[in-house]
């Protein structure tokens, strides 16, 4: 019998994943990138998870929210990926510090 | 009941190894290709939670255009780059953290406690999950909507004004002088007899 506990685990390990992704690429900006489409991606299934469980559809509305918002994050964060390595023929992340604070 | 408990695991499964290679290959197409396969197994389980209009939606929209773009940046960008990679070994603060977070979730969700609600019977058959989520989505959340759609047209902006190059030797078309262009600028009426190249 599946229960919303086993929804949750499920989208809070992926969640994990994504966490652990952004520490072990940290200097990739694509796969930070990617990472956090997991992070969004759980929290999306999540929302529908508890969406379903309640009977409320107000968290299918919500994750739609959360996916638009994703969509026009990804698009950006891929614009400046590509502007970046125009100008500097690289993508590592770490070697973005131009201005040392 | 039994077959929809056996689908939870076999997209579970095939969703969070989807995720570690996603993070893990070095290979970035192939990673790319991974986050593809993880994300149409969310699709499928986003089905299973009778969410059909947001699991569609992730499929053709989400995977058919947004991880497809994402592909195309990373052949583009990784042809280039083959020597980006993990100089510095995060493996053991990754992993802590992500066995951190798992317990933490797992204590939270298996403590006796917590008692969520049980299994919904399934929708009746006329249901229509998309007209469900319409009528909210048109009445209560209609401000929000429009927000959402304000954010993508910036997003489309922002995005073409970034990556927009003017290159100074590029023949492009300027509509205004091509709408000033008057006829005696262009033609040049000869009597018909022959006259030296000028």
């Amino acid at each position: 019998m599946l229960s919303l506990t086993h929804f949750m685990l499920l989208s809070g390990a992926l969640f994990a994943i994504g966490v652990a992704g952004v520490f072990v690429n940290r200097r990739h900006a694509l796969v930070l990138l990617m990472s956090l489409e997991l992070i969004l991606l759980a929290v999306n299934t999540n929302l529908i998870a508890a969406s379903h469980y309640l009977q409320d559809i107000a968290g299918q509305a919500f994750a739609l929210f959360v996916l638009t918002i994703a969509a026009a994050e990804i698009a950006i964060g891929l614009a400046i990926v590509v502007v970046v390595f125009r100008s500097r023929e690289t993508i590592d992340a770490e070697d973005l510090s131009e201005v040392r604070g | 009941m039994a077959f929809q408990t056996l689908l939870f695991y076999l997209f579970g499964t095939v969703l969070l190894a989807a995720a570690t290679a996603a993070v893990t290959l070095r290979n970035m197409v192939h990673a790319a290709l991974s986050l593809i396969l993880s994300f149409f197994t969310a699709a499928m389980l986003w089905m299973l939670l009778e969410a059909e209009f947001l699991s569609i939606l992730l499929v053709l929209v989400y995977i058919g255009a947004v991880l497809v773009l994402f592909l195309f940046v990373v052949m583009m960008v990784e042809r280039h780059t083959p020597t980006v990679h993990r100089r510095r070994n995060y493996r053991i603060v990754a992993s802590a953290v992500a066995a951190v977070m798992v317990a933490e979730l797992g204590m939270a969700l298996l403590a006796p406690d917590f008692s969520p609600a049980a299994q919904p019977p399934p929708a009746p058959l006329e249901y229509s999950n998309t007209k469900a989520l319409g009528s909210v989505l048109y009445t209560d959340y209609a401000l929000a909507f429009e927000a959402a759609a304000v954010a993508l047209l910036v997003a489309i902006v922002g995005a073409i004004a970034l990556t927009l190059r003017v290159r100074p030797d590029h023949h492009r078309q300027n509509p205004a002088r091509q709408s000033r262009v008057r006829k005696q600028d262009r033609l040049r009426l000869t009597d018909g007899r022959s006259e030296p190249p000028c």
